[in-house]
């Protein structure tokens, strides 16, 4: 593929599609958050593709897609840190961390 | 020569990502993201995004993922369970994907991006980042810090109490 | 004078003044509570003491350079802040101002460790106040030697937290506890003022400067003060102004002025020691220094100027007359604390800096040494109460000899320290151009009754103190004794010092060489010398015999009053009842604060929480009082009339819910399911429309 914006879309579409897969197929609780991984950088590839082939203009500033890139990451890494406090404490309690064991909250 | 390395770097990002979605094992899972995250970072500094690049290395690698390591080995103790959901639900779900992968790529690549007709060389960016944090992204820049104050206090409360309870 | 030390060896060496003492707190701080006691005070002691002898090193080393312009010494340890072309550094800075400042502390500092060892034996946490003093010594030095005003704010904020806490260092006393609090409360609305100026400094600066500033040193903001000249006023006044007078609210905290200074009085609650350290000799006058420091920026704020010398003189007044009626030994020495002060705050309000630095220096002295003689009389008779005491002479010689030497000094008595500074800051007063036509003239007046209430109020201290017979009761009286040696020697050596400080600034008169004055020079502001150029020695020699003859009026009527007619007091007392309560309860300043900020903060505090008890909560009730009622009515109705129907719609919604239920898996899975199916179906409505 060429260096070009759609190469790195069809990356980050890869990226995002492949992530999503994971979510919907594991059942072990990290596996999921691995997927959003996945997801979350499909997406943060997206922005900065973005802010390096857009056309400049007077009014926007192209780096703000490398600002919401360190956004991504901040909330990802906030987002696997209380995600992996809920799975060992889910796993203390519980002995496993297999998504389908945990239905409590059936209606 | 960038186009070789473009596409080695792309290789590296796609090809462990489908071990990530399809490994039976959950070590090796990680360890595909690992190198995903890695070509990932690699790719970031092609498209001039140097500071975006190291923050991935440090963060994601160095602290996401060692976490998400950290809680598999955590948590292999006791029976080992398959790993994936059974087969009917897997092939519903790869239809699923596959048609948001198709509309994905058809806007990716029929779209016309009012792309730059000359790509400018790549600047470093951390000053101008910088700026941009502490300018016009101030407010969201401290909601962030803030937000993850409350999820190491709120990570810390969750297992404190849990171990509490035993 | 020949150079003792290399400058070169000493500049390398400066780090271990503040370091030292550092190197106790740590020490101390950490083991307190395993070490033996005595090691305790050797570590304590020997660490400042060990700095005293650096500093007396360094004093040599400025001397033994020929030019005075040349007498500076700057360690720079590391760069601490790099921000563009913007840098600071962790840099000791010794000039002759420091050096000064430098001797005193560890000096004075010195002596008052050695008398805590005797005042505090037997006291179960003796490590934590042997730390606690040696951290304070650490953040005084860094605010005198620190070569940048942040590196000072660090210091300055330091010295506040060591004051809270050794104010506060018998915890477990409410009472104390919450002094503690206040002093350090009211410390940080001055540092508010100090941080805003600060941060106003900067912003000016390197707006203004295009790039050419580049750091915060000393040396820096007096080459930049000209830039603030040229920055566009706010409110009319001049930001220098603006600077000027927010540093100086900075210093009313720590410094205890109009209208900071309440929580000085209240501070008296911590060990004795401490009083006489920080809250008489040192940190409050952390703001005296401050000025004189950014005597270049003051110099160029007239305005601000005239405001200081004013406050301080105001205050100087002011708090004399508190100290009138008061009964507690050590409330009388912290008013005139804070109005020896303000005599500081009028010397450098006039630009006599040095003068100001002298009477910081004497001060130190002599105030010690009282607070130090209050605390070996408070260490026999366990009480405050000057009206449970009298008589110590026979009891307390060399506690008492030595008071008398510190009592003369602040009276003002020629030729002891307190008389030639305090002399020379009326002096400059008279002398001085202020903005404001008479106003020196005022001042002057002012600080001359000052003078004479000093040596009033002081008089009735010793007089109730030490003369007549004691009358803290006969059983009291068997246990009183004078102080161990350890407690009475720093007492002589200060006392010496106060007899004898005076000689670093001899009055112009005596045509002797004002040696603080010399030495200082180099640091000051050349408008700072104004006080000393036209010497008209007979009015100068006038205003002496004036200041002289006002200490002495002061001295016979405090005599008049407790000694040969003690009757008086009462009377006038019942005579002008309304104004001796006013000052008995000084002036109810405590009680304006309290009135004007903390109870309607209280109050703010209380009223939310009141509206959301009533109105919040009060809304929610009412509607389900509403609903309530509503409810029957309609119940009845429906009772009645639309109960079938009713009861027909609901087994449909029964049945649509157990349906829907059914949605509700509990699995995670199940929710992402139609997260994605939701994403799903947006992708086909794009790609068919």
């Amino acid at each position: 593929m060429s260096y070009s914006l759609p190469s790195f879309l069809v990356v980050s579409s890869l990226l995002f599609c492949l992530g999503m897969y994971t979510v919907l197929t594991r059942r072990n609780a990290i596996g999921i958050l691995m997927g959003i991984e996945l997801v979350l950088n499909g997406a943060g590839l997206n922005f900065v593709a973005f802010s390096r082939f857009l056309e400049p203009s007077q009014t926007t500033n192209l780096l703000s897609g490398q600002v919401f890139t360190l956004f991504i990451i901040a909330v990802a890494a906030a987002e696997v840190a209380v995600a992996l406090a809920i799975v060992l404490s889910l796993y203390s309690r519980m002995k496993t961390i297999d998504v389908e064991e945990f239905k409590q909250l059936q209606g | 020569m960038k186009d070789i390395i473009f596409n080695v770097f792309i290789l590296v990002t796609i090809i462990p990502c489908f071990w990530v979605a399809l490994s039976s094992n959950i070590v090796h899972a990680a360890f595909s993201l690992l190198i995903t995250l890695f070509g990932i970072a690699g790719l970031y500094v092609l498209l001039g995004a140097d500071f975006i690049g190291v923050v991935q290395v440090i963060v994601y690698i160095g602290g996401i993922l060692v976490l998400i390591i950290f809680g598999v080995m955590m948590t292999q103790r006791g029976k080992l369970l398959p790993l994936s959901i059974q087969l009917p639900g897997k092939v519903f779900a790869a239809v699923l994907t596959g048609v948001i992968l198709v509309a994905l790529l058809l806007v990716a690549t029929r779209s016309l991006w009012p792309v730059a007709s000359v790509l400018g060389e790549p600047q470093p960016t951390s000053a101008a980042i910088g700026d941009l944090l502490l300018g016009k992204y101030l407010i969201p820049f401290e909601v962030a810090s803030v937000l993850l104050l409350a999820a190491l206090v709120g990570a810390v409360l969750i297992v404190r109490r849990s171990v509490r309870g035993e | 004078m020949a150079k003792l030390i290399d400058p070169q060896h000493m500049k390398s060496i400066l780090w271990l003044i503040p370091c030292l003492p550092l190197a106790g707190a740590v020490i101390n701080g950490l083991l307190g509570r395993r070490l033996p006691a005595r090691l305790i005070h050797f570590i304590g002691c020997a660490s400042v003491f060990m700095a005293f002898l650096v500093s007396v090193a360094g004093f040599f080393t400025l001397l033994g350079i020929e030019e005075p312009q040349q007498r500076l010494l700057i360690q720079s340890l590391y760069q601490w802040i790099l921000t563009g072309s913007f840098s600071l550094e962790v840099a000791f800075r010794l000039d002759p101002l420091s050096m000064v400042l430098c001797l005193v502390v560890t000096g004075v500092g010195f002596l008052i460790h050695l008398y805590s060892v005797g005042y505090m034996a037997g006291d179960e946490s003796q490590g934590r106040y042997f730390a606690y003093l040696n951290l304070f010594t650490f953040s005084m030095l860094l605010l005198v030697l620190g070569d940048n005003l942040l590196l000072m704010f660090v210091g300055w904020e330091g010295v506040g937290l060591c004051s809270y806490l050794l104010i506060g260092f018998w915890f477990t006393d409410l009472e104390k506890a919450q002094a503690g609090m206040k002093a350090f409360i009211v410390n940080r609305v001055g540092d508010f003022g100090f941080f805003v100026g600060l941060m106003l400094l900067f912003w000016t600066l390197f707006e203004g400067s295009n790039g050419t500033m580049t750091g915060l040193s000393f040396q820096q903001l007096r080459e930049g003060i000209p830039l603030l000249g040229t920055a566009r006023p706010i409110l009319g006044v001049g930001v220098a102004t603006w600077v000027a007078l927010l540093f100086f609210f900075g210093a009313t905290g720590k410094s205890a002025q109009i209208p900071l200074y309440i929580w000085l009085p209240d501070a008296m609650a911590g060990p004795t020691p401490v009083s006489a350290f920080i809250h008489a000799a040192t940190m409050v006058t952390a703001g005296v220094y401050m000025i004189v420091r950014l005597n270049f920026l003051y110099v160029a704020a007239p305005v601000a100027m005239a405001v200081v010398a004013v406050v301080g003189g105001v205050t100087a007044f002011y708090a004399a007359t508190i100290a009138l009626t008061q009964n507690d030994i050590k409330r009388v020495l912290a008013y005139s604390t804070i109005s020896q002060l303000g005599y500081m705050f009028l010397a450098v309000g006039v630009a006599a800096f040095s003068t100001g630095i002298f009477h910081l220096v004497t001060h130190a002295f002599f105030k010690a040494l009282l607070f130090l003689g209050a605390g070996s009389v408070i260490h026999a008779v366990h009480s405050n109460d000057m009206q449970e005491m009298g008589g110590l002479k026979k009891y307390m010689p060399h506690t008492y000899l030595t008071f008398m030497a510190a009592y003369l000094a602040i009276s003002g008595i020629p030729p002891l320290s307190g008389f030639m500074s305090k002399d020379e800051i009326l002096w400059a007063t008279f002398n001085s151009h202020l903005p404001v036509a008479g106003l020196g003239k005022a001042l002057w007046a002012l600080g001359l009754l000052t003078a004479g209430l000093t040596a009033f109020y002081m008089t009735r201290l010793v007089v109730l103190t030490f003369m007549g017979s004691f009358r803290g009761g006969s059983e009291k009286e068997k246990h009183l004794h004078e102080s161990p040696s350890v407690m009475t020697l720093p007492l002589m050596a200060l006392a010496v010092l106060s007899v004898a400080g005076g000689v670093i600034g001899l009055p112009a008169v005596t045509h002797l060489p004002n040696l603080l004055h010399d030495f200082l020079g180099p640091v000051l502001s050349s408008h700072g010398t104004s006080g000393h150029q036209a010497h008209a020695y007979g009015l100068e020699v006038l205003l002496m015999l004036i200041s002289t003859g006002v200490a002495a009026t002061g001295i016979y009527l405090g005599w008049l009053f407790y000694v040969k007619r003690p009757e008086l007091p009462a009377k006038l007392a019942a005579r002008f009842a309304s104004l001796y309560q006013v000052l008995n309860e000084k002036y109810y300043v405590d009680e304006i604060y309290q009135a004007l900020f903390v109870r309607p903060l209280l109050k703010l505090v209380a009223l939310s929480g009141r509206f959301d008890l009533n109105t919040i909560d009060g809304a929610v009730n009412l509607s389900s009082r509403v609903t309530v009622k509503f409810a029957f009515l309609i119940g009845w109705e429906d009772l009645k009339i639309v109960d079938g129907a009713v009861n027909g719609l609901a087994d449909i919604f029964k049945r649509w819910g157990a349906a829907l239920r059914r949605l509700q898996t509990g699995r995670v899975q199940h929710y992402l399911y139609s997260v994605v199916l939701g994403i799903f179906l947006l992708s086909v409505a794009m790609i068919m429309f």
